[in-house]
């Protein structure tokens, strides 16, 4: 499990991270969420090691990162790069020598990657004259061609066509299968809410909210329901021990105390005929991330 | 597609500082040799300097003419004798005239009555090597023959003030690109998750040196191998000293320029804004350049320059060759190099470490150095 705690950064006089800590569990995705400027990328940094906290510290398994575990940890950053008039399989080799695979294995890793997707009868040719969905898978490849034992991407996700998407999800599930913990950020919440196990929230260079998406919409949500009947529901408003959110003919939304006291309400609703629908509602992920960043 | 579920293949630890910087030095001299440019300019420089060696030797001889003559019996000997002549014996001094008039011959030596005995025949003039020859020449004492020509001097400056500063710039905007191009593809993100900072810069600095060593290196062979194949006076007569005193002094003082435009060139993050940046360095390559072309026969001068880190590669072979430097000196001209050099490296590390992050404007180097 990777640990960051009490990580604060600086640039110059601007404080830009403050008491960071969360954990990446390992064979589990975790979604890192926050708007432009919130902290995502300068946090990953530090946890790459390519930046330096000011304070605070990331731990592996209970003791500080050390440089051999950082090497295997895979890495996309937001701005993609690789070599532009360089063939991919030559950079691919390069990297994971750098990573420390002797010669063979990378070229044999390199190729099979690029098999794998569908880069295969291209694998000689120069970044620059791929499209640019090939040359996001080329960049998939890179953080993965050393096998690594951790992965840590910033937006995998923009800028990929729908299929790409899919492609990009597979591999990252392959990965956090083998027991890695999965780091990646993006502000497509619809996209994080699909994929990820586990989430963290940051806003203005503090976490917000952190832990499995069921914990934090149960933290963030007071339990809310949906009624329609075929009458005006305005009686809701006088039932006990509920509050009516949202009132609209026959159709209401409404927060309750309890189950007992939504199921009272359902009760009342059938002795006066006519109920189309009753179920708990789910508040989106948006929502919530809108109201904690605030 | 199928997990990666075989054995991990991945290393269980960082890869050794050397082992990095070897690989880094290894991308850079392939990228360089699969490069068309790159072996294309090569090729001209090494064909460049077979051509002014061939053209030393051979040269002096294009510009040497024969001077055609009319002879008649009784002058024929007497010009035979004579160097780079060409006779042709006619009947008469009437022939002989007709011959230079109608321009078939330079010029005619006919019996004449003056002091010489012999009498010089010209068209509009007549001809000076001929007359030259048959004049009595006074007596000449040399007091130092072997004195280095000073036409040859200067050349000989120029020759080395050229390939320093063709090898640094070249070399040295080579290592800028490359700089400059990680920086701009963000991929020294990539590479700094994996390597230190320094790993990077040495293995640039390594490459690249690696690469103008050798193109140094050919460069000499050429000159000295066709120099000797072709008899050549100029090279054989001591420049070989020379050249390998440039080739250990430049072997230093490429490293101290490299880390120059590798500093200047993390500084910023587009390429075109590489001239903000390196031109300062620009300025330090030219000035031996100059320098020389100045001074190519002054000693005092030149032993300023040779004390001066960035000039001495080229100002030590040229005090070689002059012969006005004690052995010691050309040792602590390279001690000053290697001085200057590791201080450089020091401090470009820094520049260059500090650098590579940031992007936008061009990196202030007090923020650099901070």
């Amino acid at each position: 499990m990777i640990r960051l705690r009490g990580i604060d950064r600086s640039f110059g006089a601007t404080q830009v991270l403050h008491d960071v800590s969360f954990d990446i569990h390992p064979g589990r995705m975790t979604g890192f969420v926050g708007a432009n400027g919130a902290g995502k990328t300068t946090t990953m940094r530090i946890l790459l090691g390519v930046l330096d906290p000011s304070a605070g510290v990331v731990e592996v398994d209970g003791a500080p990162i050390t440089a051999d575990y950082r090497a295997r940890i895979g890495y996309m950053p937001e701005e993609r790069g690789l070599y532009p008039k360089m063939p991919i399989d030559d950079q691919l080799v390069y990297l994971a020598r750098l990573h420390g695979l002797d010669a063979t294995t990378a070229k044999r890793r390199a190729l099979d990657l690029l098999d794998r997707l569908g880069l295969g009868d291209r694998h000689h040719d120069s970044l620059e004259s791929l499209s640019l969905g090939n040359q996001q898978r080329a960049q998939i490849a890179a953080a993965l061609v050393h096998d690594p034992a951790a992965l840590v991407l910033d937006e995998p996700f923009s800028g990929l066509d729908p299929m790409a998407v899919e492609t990009t999800l597979e591999v990252l599930r392959d990965v956090a299968r083998t027991g890695a913990p999965v780091l990646f950020s993006s502000h497509q919440l619809d996209v994080v809410e699909r994929l990820c196990d586990e989430l963290v929230i940051i806003g203005d260079g503090r976490v917000r909210a952190a832990g499995t998406r069921e914990a934090i919409r149960a933290a963030h949500t007071r339990p809310e329901w949906r009624l329609v009947t075929t009458s005006d529901a305005g009686w809701v408003r006088d039932a006990a021990g509920v509050d009516v959110v949202d009132l609209a003919g026959g159709e209401v939304r409404f927060t309750a105390v309890d189950e007992a006291a939504a199921d009272r309400v359902l009760q009342l609703a059938v002795e006066r005929g006519g109920v189309r629908a009753f179920a708990p509602v789910h508040r989106p992920l948006t929502e919530i991330f809108q109201e904690v960043v605030r | 597609m199928t997990a990666p579920t075989a054995a991990h293949v991945h290393a269980a630890r960082r890869v050794p500082f050397w082992r990095a910087v070897g690989i880094v030095a290894q991308r850079e001299i392939m990228v360089n040799l699969r490069s068309k440019a790159y072996l294309i300019s090569a090729g001209i420089v090494l064909v460049g300097a077979l051509a002014a060696v061939i053209f030393s030797s051979i040269g002096p001889q294009l510009f040497q003419s024969t001077t055609t003559v009319a002879v008649v019996a009784e002058t024929e000997e007497l010009v035979d004798a004579l160097p780079d002549t060409e006779t042709t014996v006619v009947g008469s001094a009437e022939e002989a005239r007709d011959l230079v008039a109608s321009g078939d011959v330079d010029g005619a030596v006919l019996p004449g009555d003056g002091l010489s005995g012999v009498l010089v025949v010209g068209d509009r003039e007549a001809p000076g090597s001929l007359v030259e020859m048959l004049s009595i020449a006074p007596q000449v004492e040399l007091l130092d023959a072997t004195a280095p020509d000073p036409g040859i001097l200067y050349l000989i400056g120029l020759g080395f003030g050229i390939v320093f500063m063709m090898a640094s710039m070249s070399f040295g905007y080579g290592i800028a690109g490359s700089v400059v191009e990680e920086k701009q593809t963000r991929i020294v993100e990539i590479l700094l998750a994996t390597v230190p900072a320094r790993a990077l810069l040495a293995g640039k600095i390594i490459g690249n040196s690696l690469l103008a060593f050798v193109q140094i290196a050919l460069i000499a062979a050429v000159v000295l191998i066709g120099g000797a194949v072709t008899d050549n006076a100029v090279i054989l007569d001591g420049l070989g000293a020379p050249i390998a005193w440039f080739v250990a002094l430049f072997t230093v003082g490429f490293v101290l320029m490299a880390s120059l435009f590798a500093a200047a060139a993390a500084m910023v993050s587009r390429s075109e804004d590489l001239g903000s940046t390196t031109t300062p360095i620009m300025m330090l390559v030219m000035l031996p350049y100059v320098a020389i072309i100045l001074f190519s026969n002054n000693p005092l001068a030149l032993q300023i320059m040779s004390y001066i880190p960035f000039s001495a590669p080229v100002a030590v072979p040229m005090r070689a060759y002059l012969g006005t430097m004690e052995w010691w000196e050309g040792l602590l001209s390279f001690g000053i190099v290697l001085v200057a050099t590791a201080i450089v490296v020091t401090f470009a590390g820094r520049v260059y470490e500090r650098s590579l992050l940031r992007t936008g404007k061009p990196v202030k180097l007090s923020e650099a150095l901070r």
